[in-house]
C-alpha cells in the first residue's frame, strides 16, 4: 500500500516542524527519510501514524485519506525509537497485545505470537520481561509487536539509534532480509547516512521541515539535489565561486560550469568537490590548486591529506587510495597540486553560508 | 483540529471535566464562601476585626514562632540531611524512616506528646524548669510544636540534591586547591541553598496554619500563646462567624503569597539542577 | 572503614544498570532527567531500609570529599541529638504515658463503646474519602501529564491548594457553606439534611484536606514516564479504556498505592478541619483524633494516650508501607530503553 502525503505543515508554538512536505511512498518499498536532528523527519513519521494531526495538508493511505481514521483503523504498525515496550507485560503479551484488545480468540493469538517471535528469532524468550532483554532483543520484541496485526505499513522511528555499533549492524542486515521476505511498506527515520543508504530502497532527505531530495541512495549521493544534500552525505571541500560565461571561477583558476537546467547567468556560487574526487600530483597540472601537505593520516582502506593552499581559506581535505598516496610519498611540507576530478556548483542561496560546511 | 493540538490520546473530556467538576465543588465552591462573607462585612468592620490587639498579637506569635521554627528547621534540617547522605553510623534507616514521622504522625498526637515531653514534670521540661525555662503554655512552646511539624521538610528538599551532586566537583575543586571549608563555602552550599529556601518556606507555610500540635503545648493565653489558627477556632466556637471570616481571610491571604513563593523557589530550584 | 583508596564497589553504569532486574542500588534513586521516575518523590534512603547498599554508601572512598572523623562525629550527635528531643522523645512519652497505668487499663480504653465508635467513624471518613480523592487524582494526573492545553497552570496549582490553606479554614468553610447560618444552610435544614456538627460534615471536611495527595503522587510520576507506552497502545489499536487499564495503571500502581497510604493516614489522622464541622458529639461524630482530645481534656491521660497510641501505629504502619513502597517502585528497575 502506498503513501501519500500532499502539502504538509506542522507547528509546534513558533517552532515549524514541517514547512509544505510533499511525498509518495511507494507501496512494498522500503523508504529511509534521512536528516539532521530537528528536521521535522519523525514529526512526518508520527503523522502518517495518526499521532499527531497536520495543521494543513492530507495523508492518503493508498489513496484514501486518513485524517479522520483513528489509529486503530488505520492499521499501521509503528516501532518507537526506545520501543516503548509495556514493561508490566511479558514478551509474549507485548506481541499479544494488538490482537487481545481486538479480543481475538486465544488460539489465533496464540499463534499468531509463535509464529511473530520465530520471524523475530526470539522463541524462548515468551516469559520474560522487556528489562530482561538486551537493547536488540527489544527492539525485535519491538518490531514483533508491531506486525502483530498485519499492518499494510510498518514505520521505523530511528530503530537502531539506541543500540551499540555491532547491535546495529546485524541489526540492519537482518532488517533488509525480513523486508525481502514480506515486502511490506515500510517508512524509516535516520539521521545516519550509512543507516539509510544500506537498508533503504529509496532515500528521502529532509532539511529544516522541508523535503529535499528523494532518490535511491546511488542517486543522491552522485547528483544532489543541494548544498544541503551535499553536505549532509559525506565529507566535502567548499569553495566560494562565481559564475561567468558558463566557466565557474574559483581563486585564480576556471572550471566549465556542469549543466544546469536553464543554464547560468552570471552569479555568485558554491563549488564543491569530494575529497575523493581531488587527485594530487607532484607536478604541476592544468586547473589545480597549489597546495601544502599539511598532515597524512592513514585511514586503513583509504588515506586522509590536510592541505593548505593560499587561495582556499580554511584548506583542503583529499582522501587518496593507498597505493596512489604510497607512490606519492607524501610528508607534511611537501608542495603538490591539487585537481578536481568532479565538481559539482550550486547558486550560492541567501543563508547559505560555507563556512558551516562540513569540513 | 483543536483537539489534536492537546494531544491523541482519548479521555481529554472526561478526565479535564472529572477533574475540575471535583476540584470545584470541594476545594473552589467552599474557599469561595470566605470571599463571599468577608465581602459582606464591610471595610470598617472588617478592619475592626483584623487589626484588633488580640488580633495582631496572634499574627506577631503565629509569624515571629513560625520564621523561628522554619530558621531551626533551615539549620538543623541541612545538618540532618548531610549526615544522612554523607556518613554511616548504626541505625541509620530507622533514623531516615523516623524523620518522615511529622508527617505521618495526627498532629493531635504530637500535641500531647510533646506537651508530656516539655510541661514541667515531663522528661525534658523538668531538667529545665530549674534553668528557669519553660517551655509549655508559653510562647517557647508553640515554637517547639512547630519546630515538629515542619521538621522533614528542609530534609526531604535538601537530601536528594544533596545526594546527586558528584563527587567529581568537589574533587575537581579539592584538585584547584580549595581547602574543604571553602570547597562547602562556594561549591556544596550554594549547590544545596534553593532546596534548602524552599524546604524553609514549606515549613513556614505549614506552620503558619498548624493548629492541631499547637492547641495542647501553647495554653491558648490570648495575647500571650493564642496563634492566629487558634484565634480563628475561638471565634467559631463562639459562633462569631463573621470574626472568624475576617481573620481567616488575612491568614489564607498570607498562605497564598507564600505558596507563590514556593512555586518561584521550586522552579528555581528545578532551573539550577538543571532538570526538565 | 575501609581504608582502600578507590576500593570496594564499582559504580554501576547506566547500560549495566538496563541488564539488571534486581533492585540494584543505582536504580533507588533515579538521576534528575533520567525519566525514571521510579520514585518519583522518593527522597528517603529507601535503599538501606531493605538491606540494599544505596550507591551513596557503596561507592568507592573518595578521600578528597570525606571529612574528619571529629567533624563526622560531632555533626552526626548533634543531628540524632535533635532528632532524639523532636522526634524521639515524643514517640516514647506516647507509649510511656499510654501504659502508665498497665496494659489492662490500656486495653480497656481502647475497648470503650465511644472509642471504637471513634474508630468506626474514622474507618467510615477514610474509606469514602479515600476512593474518591484516588478516582480524581488519577483523572487530573490523566488530564495534566497527557494533553497540551491553556490553564494546566492554573489548574495545577488549584489542585495543590487545599495544602496551602490552614485545617481550620478548611473546616470553617464547610460550616459557612453548609452550617445552619450558612449559604446553603437553611436550605438544608429545611429538606432535613444535615451536615455540620454531623457525619457528613467530617467527611467532607476530610476530602478537603487530603484531597490533592493521590494527584500529586502520580502526577510527577506520569511526567516521567511520558507517553509513549500509551501511544504504542494506541497504534495498536487500543480503546482509552483499554489504554487506561491495560498500560496505565498497571505502571503507575505502585505510585498510586503510595498516594493512596499517604491520603489515608492524612484523613485518618485529621484533627483541626474535622473538630471545626464534628461539634465533638461524643460516640456520633467524634473521629480517632477527637476522640483523643477530648479525653485529654478531661485529664484522662492514660486514656487519652492509649487512644492516641493507636494512631501512632498508624503512623509507624505508614512509614513502613512508604519505605516497602519506595522500594518497589525503585526496584522495578531503571526504564527500558532508557535515554541515558
Amino acid at each position: 500500500m502506498s503513501i501519500e502525503i500532499r502539502g504538509v505543515r506542522k507547528s509546534f508554538g513558533a517552532f515549524q516542524a514541517l514547512r509544505g512536505v510533499d511525498l509518495t511512498v511507494p507501496s512494498g518499498e522500503l523508504t529511509a527519510l534521512l536528516g539532521p536532528s530537528g528536521c521535522g523527519k519523525t514529526t512526518l513519521l508520527r503523522i502518517v501514524a495518526g499521532l499527531e494531526e497536520p495543521d494543513q495538508g492530507e495523508v492518503r493511505h493508498h489513496g484514501e485519506p486518513v485524517a479522520d481514521a483513528t489509529p486503530r483503523d488505520r492499521n499501521v504498525g509503528l516501532v518507537f525509537q526506545h520501543y516503548a515496550l509495556f514493561r508490566h507485560l511479558t514478551v509474549f503479551e507485548n506481541v499479544a497485545f494488538a490482537l487481545r484488545v481486538r479480543r481475538r480468540p486465544r488460539a489465533e493469538v496464540d499463534a499468531r505470537v509463535r509464529e511473530l517471535l520465530g520471524l523475530v528469532q526470539l522463541s524462548g524468550l515468551e516469559d520474560r520481561r522487556p528489562a530482561q532483554l538486551s537493547g536488540g532483543q527489544r527492539q525485535r520484541v519491538a518490531l514483533a509487536r508491531a506486525l502483530a496485526t498485519r499492518p499494510r505499513v510498518l514505520l521505523l522511528d530511528e530503530p537502531f539509534g539506541a543500540l551499540d555499533a555491532r547491535v546495529r549492524q546485524d541489526l540492519r542486515r537482518w532488517l533488509r532480509r525480513l523486508h525481502d521476505e514480506i515486502h511490506l511498506t515500510t517508512l524509516f527515520v535516520t539521521h545516519d547516512q550509512e543507516e539509510a543508504f544500506e537498508v533503504a530502497d529509496r532515500v528521502v532527505l529532509m532539511n529544516r521541515g522541508l523535503v529535499e531530495q528523494v532518490g535511491t541512495p546511488r542517486q543522491v549521493f552522485e547528483e544532489p539535489a543541494s548544498p544541503f544534500v551535499m553536505r549532509f552525505l559525506g565529507s566535502v571541500n567548499a569553495f566560494p565561486a562565481r559564475v561567468v560565461g558558463g566557466r565557474a571561477r574559483v581563486g585564480g583558476l576556471e572550471f566549465d560550469a556542469p549543466h544546469r537546467e536553464g543554464g547560468w547567468s552570471e552569479e555568485p556560487a558554491h563549488l564543491f568537490v569530494r575529497p575523493h574526487e581531488l587527485e594530487l600530483f607532484r607536478t604541476p597540472a592544468p586547473e589545480s590548486f597549489a597546495a601544502t601537505v599539511e598532515r597524512v593520516t592513514p585511514l586503513g582502506g583509504t588515506v586522509r591529506v590536510e592541505l593548505s593552499a593560499p587561495s582556499v581559506e580554511g584548506g583542503l581535505e583529499a582522501e587518496l587510495e593507498p597505493r596512489r598516496a604510497e607512490a606519492l610519498a607524501l610528508a607534511p611540507g611537501d608542495r603538490v597540486y591539487a585537481a578536481p576530478r568532479r565538481l559539482r556548483l550550486f547558486p550560492a542561496g541567501p543563508g547559505d553560508s560555507l563556512t558551516s560546511s562540513g569540513l | 483540529m483543536s483537539a489534536t493540538r492537546r494531544g491523541v490520546l482519548p479521555g481529554f473530556g472526561l478526565s479535564t471535566g472529572l477533574t475540575v467538576f471535583w476540584l470545584g465543588l470541594v476545594v473552589l465552591l467552599p474557599l469561595s464562601t470566605l470571599g463571599l462573607q468577608t465581602a459582606r462585612l464591610g471595610p470598617a468592620q472588617l478592619w475592626q476585626v483584623i487589626a484588633s490587639p488580640r488580633a495582631v498579637a496572634s499574627y506577631r506569635l503565629s509569624l515571629g514562632a513560625s520564621l523561628g521554627a522554619a530558621a531551626i528547621n533551615a539549620v538543623f534540617g541541612f545538618l540532618v540531611a548531610w549526615v544522612l547522605v554523607r556518613y554511616r553510623f548504626p541505625g541509620k534507616a530507622l533514623v531516615d524512616a523516623l524523620v518522615d514521622l511529622p508527617f505521618a504522625l495526627p498532629t493531635a498526637v504530637s500535641g500531647i506528646a510533646l506537651t508530656a515531653v516539655y510541661s514541667p514534670h515531663g522528661w525534658v521540661g523538668r531538667f529545665l524548669e530549674p534553668l528557669g525555662i519553660r517551655v509549655a503554655f508559653t510562647p517557647l512552646g508553640v515554637l517547639v510544636a512547630l519546630t515538629f511539624t515542619g521538621l522533614p521538610f528542609v530534609i526531604r528538599s535538601v537530601e536528594p540534591v544533596l545526594a546527586d551532586l558528584e563527587p567529581d566537583v568537589e574533587e575537581a575543586a579539592a584538585l584547584l586547591g580549595a581547602t574543604r571549608r571553602q570547597v562547602f563555602r562556594r561549591v556544596l552550599f550554594p549547590a544545596v541553598l534553593p532546596a534548602t529556601l524552599t524546604g524553609f518556606s514549606l515549613a513556614f507555610a505549614r506552620a503558619l496554619g498548624e493548629y492541631g500540635s499547637v492547641v495542647f503545648i501553647s495554653g491558648n493565653m490570648p495575647f500571650r500563646t493564642e496563634v492566629a489558627p487558634l484565634l480563628v477556632m475561638t471565634r467559631l466556637e463562639q459562633f462569631d462567624y463573621a470574626g472568624a471570616t475576617a481573620l481567616a481571610s488575612v491568614m489564607l491571604g498570607a498562605s497564598l503569597l507564600l505558596l507563590f513563593a514556593v512555586n518561584r523557589l521550586q522552579r528555581w530550584t528545578r532551573a539550577r539542577a538543571g532538570a526538565p | 572503614m575501609d581504608p582502600r583508596p578507590g576500593g570496594g564497589a564499582v559504580k554501576v553504569t547506566g547500560a549495566v544498570r538496563e541488564q539488571l532486574p534486581v533492585a540494584g542500588p543505582a536504580s533507588v534513586r533515579p538521576p534528575p532527567g533520567d525519566g525514571a521516575g521510579g520514585g518519583a518523590r522518593a527522597p528517603g534512603a529507601a535503599g538501606e531500609a531493605v538491606g540494599a547498599p544505596a550507591e551513596r554508601s557503596s561507592r568507592p572512598r573518595r578521600p578528597a570529599t570525606e571529612d574528619p572523623a571529629w567533624i563526622r562525629r560531632g555533626l552526626t550527635a548533634l543531628a540524632l541529638g535533635f532528632l532524639a528531643l523532636f522526634v524521639g522523645l515524643p514517640v516514647a512519652a506516647v507509649l510511656s504515658e499510654a501504659f502508665s497505668k498497665g496494659a489492662a487499663l490500656y486495653l480497656a480504653a481502647l475497648r470503650e463503646p465511644e472509642a471504637l465508635a471513634a474508630i468506626r467513624l474514622t474507618l467510615l471518613t477514610a474509606g469514602i474519602a479515600v476512593p474518591l480523592n484516588a478516582a480524581f487524582g488519577l483523572a487530573a494526573a490523566w488530564s495534566v501529564t497527557r494533553f497540551r492545553y491553556r490553564g494546566k497552570d492554573l489548574l495545577l496549582s488549584l489542585i495543590d491548594l487545599p495544602f496551602g490553606v490552614s485545617p481550620v479554614i478548611a473546616g470553617m468553610v464547610i460550616v459557612l457553606l453548609f452550617g445552619a447560618r450558612g449559604l446553603l444552610g437553611p436550605w438544608l435544614v429545611a429538606h432535613g439534611c444535615r451536615i455540620v456538627f454531623a457525619i457528613p460534615g467530617v467527611v467532607l471536611a476530610t476530602v478537603f484536606v487530603t484531597f490533592p495527595f493521590v494527584a500529586r503522587e502520580l502526577i510527577p510520576f506520569l511526567e516521567a514516564q511520558g507517553t509513549e507506552e500509551e501511544e504504542a497502545a494506541l497504534t495498536l489499536g487500543a480503546s482509552g479504556w483499554q489504554i487506561f487499564t491495560r498500560v496505565t495503571l498497571p505502571n503507575v500502581r505502585w505510585s498510586l498505592l503510595y498516594g493512596l497510604v499517604l491520603c489515608n493516614a492524612r484523613a485518618m489522622g485529621e484533627f483541626g478541619a474535622v473538630s471545626v464541622v464534628s461539634g465533638h458529639v461524643r460516640g456520633l461524630t467524634d473521629t480517632i483524633p477527637l476522640h483523643v482530645e477530648i479525653l485529654y481534656d478531661e485529664y484522662d491521660f492514660a486514656a487519652a494516650f492509649a487512644v492516641a497510641s493507636l494512631l501512632l501505629l498508624l503512623a509507624v504502619l505508614t512509614l513502613a508501607a512508604k519505605q516497602l513502597l519506595e522500594w518497589r517502585a525503585g526496584g522495578r528497575g531503571a526504564p527500558h530503553g532508557s535515554r541515558s
